[in-house]
């Protein structure tokens, strides 16, 4: 590939965050100064080439180092990889988290999104904004969800330099918010993960079977999750073999818990016998639906939990190398996740040999940059290639042309994690908890208007009210939001609603990824609809016009409206009716499709403009 | 003597396109299918070179079973589909889909565009004076070609055509997300710092005239543009020994263009920059 490269040079600091991720450059043609030899040969092309999936982990390696992204370190990164610069430029620019313009090393990410709105988010945002202004060497912006929705409203802040810094405010107050920017490595210490669970530590606590362990193991400690029953359903995968573990995956009746309820052991079949090799597991842990934390909590509180779980699957499905895709803005789960690789791998649970079965498997984590389109499974194949996290048009499917072009069996992490019970309990027991058609048990991720949101496990059929109750709903219920921003809201009189797949189908609305978000009468409700279309206009990748165009015009005709009811908004009402219908129908990806589910289900189930 | 690749004969595809019976080979998309039985689907960023990228979402039909619509342009026909290009489910979002292009983008120079919006009764200015727009000023860093943005509708075509597809210079590349979304050169610069060769193959590929000639872009800026006074010569490139076929649009005696046909089945359309740019001694009268 016959490249252009720029002028600029990186300065040392950029240089080296990049070589200490790459390695240093061998020759000119990667970057490093020109010698004599360089002259007689040309190498490096297609290796280097082959690397191209590094371009997002030496994105990552530079913003965290100095804070921004300049033209020298692009140009250095884009020699190093063979990589057209602007290609790269384009892939920098597709994420929230980088920044190609200098900005402050301190990044101030404030939550608005439902949950933390709800909770104050926009004098949160308003004082912050106040006390850190130009010259405060912090730059505050406003986010979408950080998924720390049980201690709305949140900040999270990044602090460049080696190593990157973060701290978490939440609840956060000026104050706080304003100490965790200026000095992350003095901020208060994040609450243990257990709290985010309130079934922990009370009553019926040992009936758990997904959050069992959270709070109670060491998240640290993999000898702790051993003796709390860990690594039993790898030995059992090994003992009925990956055939075996497809069949009682498929027995059990596991569907996907990110959203789309598709089958896991179809997927896994699919995927396990198609000729073309090698086969990858990815685990998606992009986790951002606004409202959604229950990965979060998994990973931080049971890491090994999911570890065991991937290796499992990567076995099922003939796989040897899993990817680990985590949202960029979970610095806790990142850290926990490698700590739990980096043990599983010292002490054989993952490796050449796993357990000494003579299966290979490995994990590598792979960090998001801010990009929600990037948990849609083909972008987010597209973002850990290296290139924009834009959606491929399927079919091809996942299972015979996914990751590097390669069959792959891409889940969600509660997803797999339900694997473990299986294995141990057997299908059967399995496929007895919960419904005929939705089995085992679901998480669901409650907050706004209760006493004690957090992180719920019930078994599959349990009615809407129930949960609210378990949580402690308040008073004065408006509206009980499904699924998150993709979700639909249904009244404060439909919690007779039973939360499985097929019962939330039946009442019109969706499950989702388990999203419980319930608001009071002092939310105004036209507000919290602009919220949302402002989220996907934010959000969408840009690459179809239903939803390019159409997120835009959903966000103006909301804006129109804001404080019109009845007449007035009707013609508005009708506009958005009929760009919704055109996302709904021609959008590639499930983005554009469902970004106007929870307009729409306010307006009819609520009445929001009446 | 000229041989002509016949490739693999390829099975026939028994389906159905509003329920008439048509028979299409194996690995041909519904809009082969559909224009091989004469029906027209419009299509924007599709393109006779390239590899669908069905971004538009303009060439959607109705396929029964689907949950959503289907974009005609990539999707490959199988055998039993049943297939519907006219349904007002359809309809509904190609009008929409157009609307939506034209109240954000300026597609005065865009082809058959303007009979689509009155065959689907688009009305673009239903979404208010104050509806987000593009708002780009043409760029006009070189001699040889302007970028008018403001007439970009992202069909991905350029990218492709100076990636992998054709040309592997890699000059541009979609930047940014969204609607915020744009073609650009890494950092934004001007194209004489990029890595163009000014091959203009992108030129040959944009649906919409926001890549045009400077030639072409000054005539429309003086009025003086008259496409149907001119004239269109297909001749042999005489710069090297390839051969390549360059199509000569003339007005009043002077080149104002050059394109390719897109059916030669060596260059497909693509020149270099003197295939493409370099006509000016042909004009040299004295």
């Amino acid at each position: 590939m016959d490249l252009r490269f720029g002028d600029s040079k990186p300065t040392d600091e950029e240089r080296a965050a990049i070589d200490t991720l790459l390695g240093p450059p061998e020759s000119s043609w990667e970057g490093a100064d020109r010698s004599d030899a360089d002259l007689r040969w040309a190498r490096g092309g297609r290796e280097a080439r082959e690397r191209r999936d590094l371009l997002l982990p030496g994105l990552h390696a530079v913003n965290d180092r100095i804070g921004w992204i300049s033209e020298g370190a692009l140009d250095y990164l884009c020699r190093r990889l063979t990589v057209p610069p602007a290609e790269a430029y384009g892939v920098a620019t597709f994420y929230a988290m980088f920044s190609v313009k200098p900005r402050p090393a301190t990044v101030l990410h404030v939550c608005t999104d439902l949950a933390c709105a709800a909770a104050g988010a926009s004098e949160l945002c308003a004082g912050v904004e106040a006390r850190l202004g130009l010259g405060s060497g912090v730059s505050v912006e406003r986010s979408p969800c950080l998924g720390l929705c049980e201690r709305a409203p949140a900040a999270l802040a990044v602090k460049a330099g080696d190593p990157v810094r973060t701290a978490v405010s939440a609840p956060a107050t000026v104050e706080r918010a304003v100490l965790a920017a200026s000095s992350p490595d003095s901020a208060p210490e994040e609450p243990p993960a257990a709290l985010a669970v309130p079934q922990a530590g009370r009553a019926g606590h040992e009936e758990l079977v997904l959050l069992s362990r959270v709070g109670v193991v060491d998240p640290a400690s993999l000898d702790d999750y051993r003796a709390h029953g860990g690594y039993t359903a790898l030995r059992q995968a090994f003992a009925i073999g990956p055939a075996g573990v497809i069949r009682e995956v498929t027995d059990a009746g596991l569907v996907g818990r990110g959203g789309a309820a598709f089958p896991t052991g179809r997927k896994w079949q699919a995927t396990a016998s198609q000729p073309d090799h090698p086969h990858y597991l990815v685990c998606n842990a992009d986790e951002s639906e606004p409202g959604t934390f229950k990965d979060r909590v998994v990973m931080e509180g049971d890491p090994y939990s999911l570890v065991e779980s991937m290796t499992i699957a990567g076995y099922a499905v003939g796989a040897h190398k899993g990817y680990l895709y985590l949202r960029g803005e979970y610095p806790r789960a990142l850290e926990r996740m490698e700590h739990a690789i980096g043990q599983a791998r010292a002490r054989g649970l993952l490796g050449d040999d796993v357990l000494g079965q003579g299966y290979a498997f490995d994990i590598e984590i792979r960090r998001g940059a801010g990009a929600y389109i990037c948990g849609e499974e083909t972008a987010l194949f597209n973002s850990i290639e290296g290139y924009r996290g834009e959606p491929r048009s399927k079919p091809p499917f996942p299972v015979e042309k996914g990751l590097f072009g390669k069959p792959t069996a891409e889940n969600n992490v509660e997803t797999l994690v339900n694997v473990l019970p299986i294995l141990t309990m057997g299908a059967q027991a399995y496929a007895a908890i919960g419904t005929g058609k939705s089995t085992g048990p679901k998480l669901f991720c409650v907050s706004g208007s209760v006493d004690r949101p957090g992180i719920y496990e019930l078994p599959f059929g349990a009615t809407l009210g129930e949960l609210l109750d378990l949580a402690g709903v308040r008073k004065r219920l408006r509206a009980v939001l499904l699924g998150g921003a993709a979700g639909g809201f249904v009244r404060p009189d439909e919690l007779d609603i039973p939360l499985t797949f097929e019962g939330t189908r039946e009442a019109g609305t969706t499950l989702g990824s388990g999203v419980v978000l319930a608001f009071d009468d002092t939310v105004p409700l036209p507000r919290l609809l602009l919220r949302i279309a402002e989220f996907f206009r934010d959000e969408s990748c840009g690459q179809c016009v239903p939803c390019r165009v159409g997120t835009v015009r959903q966000e103006e005709a909301l804006h129109r409206i804001v404080d019109r009811t009845g007449a007035a908004a009707a013609s508005d009402i009708a506009l958005l009716r009929e760009v919704g219908r055109a996302m709904k129908d021609a959008s590639i990806c499930g983005l554009g499709q469902t970004a106007w589910n929870a307009v729409e289900s306010a307006i009819d189930r609520l009445g929001a403009y009446e | 003597m000229t041989l002509i690749p016949l490739g693999i004969p390829r099975r026939l595809l028994e389906f159905t396109i509003d329920g008439e019976p048509v028979r299409a080979p194996e690995g041909s998309t519904i809009l082969d299918a559909c224009r091989s039985v004469g029906k027209d689907v419009p299509t924007l960023c599709q393109g006779d070179t390239l590899t669908p990228k069905n971004a538009c979402r303009v060439c959607v039909v109705e396929v029964e079973g689907a949950r959503t619509l289907v974009p005609a342009c990539s999707r490959k026909a199988e055998a039993g589909m049943q297939v519907q290009t006219d349904t007002e489910r359809a309809r509904h979002s190609r009008k929409i889909v157009l609307e939506l292009l034209a109240s954000s983008v300026d597609l005065s120079t865009t082809p058959e565009v303007a009979g689509w919006l009155k065959e689907y009764e688009a009305k673009p200015d239903r979404f208010g004076p104050d509806a987000a727009r593009l708002n780009e000023e043409p760029k006009v860093d070189n001699d040889l070609y302007v970028r008018d943005y403001d007439k970009c509708i992202l069909c991905y075509k350029c990218v492709d055509a100076c990636g992998d597809q054709w040309q592997n210079t890699f000059a541009i590349s979609v930047v940014g997300r969204g609607f915020d979304a744009r073609i650009a050169v890494e950092h934004d610069a001007p194209l004489t710092d990029s890595a163009c060769v000014y091959c203009g193959n992108c030129i040959e590929v944009c649906p919409t005239g926001a890549l045009s000639f400077k030639s072409e872009f000054d005539m429309r800026a003086a009025g003086t543009w008259d496409e149907p006074a001119q004239t269109e010569t297909t001749t042999v490139c005489a710069y090297c020994g390839v051969g390549c076929n360059l199509t000569l649009h003339v007005q009043d005696n002077e080149i104002v263009k050059v394109t390719s046909p897109h059916d030669n089945p060596v260059t497909h359309g693509n020149l270099c920059i003197k295939g493409r740019f370099g006509y000016q001694h042909v004009q040299n009268r004295d």
